[in-house]
């Protein structure tokens, strides 16, 4: 009777009924595709969970041939690559971060600027691996040869070049918003105290948008660590633990994401494959603790 | 007195300078590898590179026509999954921004775009590729369509929280039911803010390898079967450019070239919408 007044027939009742379970529905969709994830890496890592025990993460060798599984060399070779282009990237992103914050926050070179970033984010990472072989792999080996380390071109350091590229833009594109959110009182309070420009970048915005900028910093990170594609084109490939720092550096390795591209197609037999899906597994957890920290850094900033 | 300032003030302009330069500098290596892809790609694109499958080794010519139809076909199929679902989950997340559903799968949104491209792709495998005993474009499409997935849910939300309450108050004192409220009128006054996501969503996994990796594989041959092994740009390009041959790096040149004409087209077509509706994303 109620909804006779409402002058809602019956079966529009039961539409909406219907939309609203199907909004809900979707969202534990959600839940359910992460959930699912967790499981499957989880079940299907079990066989080497169980024979290799927590001593994988630091066992040294690799050799699936004699069926001996050490994840050591991957998580080397994935926290080298992301901390060197992380290293690499972070001028960069806080210069682009200031200016375009900053110093220039409207106008066409501004806009130009910007639209380039976003380019660079833009990209597929096939693409930047495709050009890094063919054109930054010979610059790189004659470099390695003028400063005396063997020439392979590809490797560690040529892989974190081509992320540092690839990762500023995430660093950037927040910055950028969270330097425009400082209260221009305190810039104008800095001023009329007399501060110069860089003064007042040194002592207002930096000490205020710090936490900010770590998140985003963060998040660059939380791409490096599970980039794929151009980093298995250009690190050479090599589940070998490096025998000395510069050959770490400069030479080839593997990282997680890149031994699970090269060799999870190829894997035979069970504790191989569920070996590679346990790197898979260390991977996810890495990468998503690290979002959430930063994601989470990131809304208490913009709360405040 | 007066040198201190001078000082300070010669710092802060020194500043600046490092600053810009930092800043700018970063435009260099975009170009550098622009202008070297479109310069070892365009002369490669003809229209028996557009039609044709790709050649054996040492034989002249040769196409990708298998990697572009494979590309086509999965994203649209991951489209046709991702979009309403992620529209539904986004609607769902603004409309309900405080129930405990919507804060977990809020943070599964957070977690998901996190997640790694090539564990996404371990996981179909073993969801869709070990049950069907085969690789398979369908394993393709829905690698893409959870990469697809975030971005559509997160322009869906931010867009329609963004409207007016009175909207959809209005319409709901009109009497009309809820369901149409949504679709009817919030869902169309956002429709530009959710169309920017879905291309901005199509430009990201057009370009995505590491999911295909180990669901849709990739076929030298022209393939519409769904239920088979599909080849597509970037798996080509994968491919190609690894090989030894220089025959096959052109190939994988010219598909470059092509993917980033399509990466380009559909984030200018995001551009355009934005600037137009003045959408914030």
């Amino acid at each position: 009777m109620e909804n006779k007044r409402l002058n809602l027939s019956n079966s529009q009742l039961k539409w909406e009924t219907i939309f609203r379970k199907i909004l809900i529905a979707m969202s534990v969709l959600l839940v359910l595709i992460i959930l699912g994830v967790l499981a499957t890496l989880i079940l299907e890592s079990l066989p080497s969970i169980k024979a290799l025990g927590i001593g994988f993460l630091w066992g040294k060798v690799w050799d699936p041939v004699s069926n001996i599984y050490g994840a050591y060399p991957f998580l080397v070779g994935t926290l080298l690559t992301s901390f060197i282009a992380l290293i690499i990237s972070i001028p960069f992103s806080y210069a682009i971060s200031i200016y375009l914050g900053e110093y220039n926050p409207k106008g066409w070179l501004s806009d130009l600027l910007k639209n380039a970033i976003e380019l660079i984010a833009a990209v597929p990472s096939i693409i930047y691996g495709f050009w890094g072989l063919f054109v930054l792999v010979p610059v790189m080996r004659t470099f390695e040869m003028k400063i005396g380390v063997a020439p392979y071109g590809i490797g560690v350091f040529t892989s974190s070049i081509i992320l540092a590229v690839m990762i500023i833009p995430y660093a950037a594109s927040l910055g950028i918003t969270l330097i425009r959110m400082v209260p221009s009182p305190l810039k104008e309070g800095a001023y009329a105290l007399g501060a110069t420009r860089f003064e007042v970048i040194k002592s207002v915005i930096m000490p205020y948008t710090r936490s900010g900028l770590f998140a985003g910093v963060l998040l660059s990170l939380g791409r490096a660590l599970g980039e794929t594609m151009a980093v298995t084109m250009l690190i050479g490939n090599t589940s070998a633990v490096a025998d000395s720092i510069k050959n770490a550096i400069f030479g080839p390795g593997n990282t997680m994401a890149s031994v699970i591209a090269n060799e999870f197609t190829e894997a035979d037999h069970t504790e191989y494959l569920s070996a590679l899906i346990e790197l898979g597994l260390v991977l996810f957890f890495v990468t998503v603790v690290i979002n959430l920290i930063g994601k989470r850094i990131i809304t208490k900033f913009t709360n405040n | 007195m007066e040198a201190k300032i001078g000082f300070r003030n010669t710092k802060s302009v020194i500043f600046k300078g490092i600053i810009v330069f930092f800043a700018f500098i970063m435009v260099v290596p975009l170009i550098i590898i622009l202008l070297y892809i479109i310069k070892q790609g365009i002369f490669q694109v003809n229209w028996h590179f557009l039609t044709n499958v790709p050649a054996p080794v040492g034989e002249p010519g040769g196409g990708i026509v298998n990697a572009l139809v494979g590309s086509f076909i999965m994203v649209l199929m991951s489209a046709i999954v991702a979009i309403p679902v992620g529209m539904a989950a986004g609607i769902y997340l603004s409309e309900n921004p405080r129930t405990k559903l919507a804060y977990y799968s809020g943070l599964c949104v957070d977690i998901l775009q996190g997640v790694p491209s090539i564990v996404v792709g371990i996981v179909v495998y073993f969801w869709i590729v070990k049950p069907l005993g085969t690789f398979s474009a369908i394993s393709g499409s829905v690698a893409l369509a959870i990469m697809m997935l975030p971005i559509v849910i997160r322009s869906t939300e931010q867009t329609l929280k963004l409207l007016p309450d009175s909207l959809k108050e209005a319409a709901l004192s009109l009497g009309v039911p809820y369901h149409r409220v949504i679709l009817k009128v919030i869902v169309p006054c956002g429709f530009a803010g959710i169309l920017s996501g879905i291309t901005l969503s199509i430009a990201r996994v057009i370009g995505e390898t590491a999911p295909l990796l180990f669901t849709a594989f990739g076929n030298p041959y022209l393939s519409t079967s769904i239920t088979k092994p599909m080849e597509s740009l970037p798996h080509l390009i994968f491919t190609y450019a690894t090989s030894p041959y220089d025959d096959w790096h052109n190939l994988a040149w010219g598909a470059s070239f092509i993917l980033l004409m399509f990466v380009l087209i559909l984030n200018i077509i995001t551009k355009v919408i934005t600037r137009k509706w003045k959408v914030q994303l």
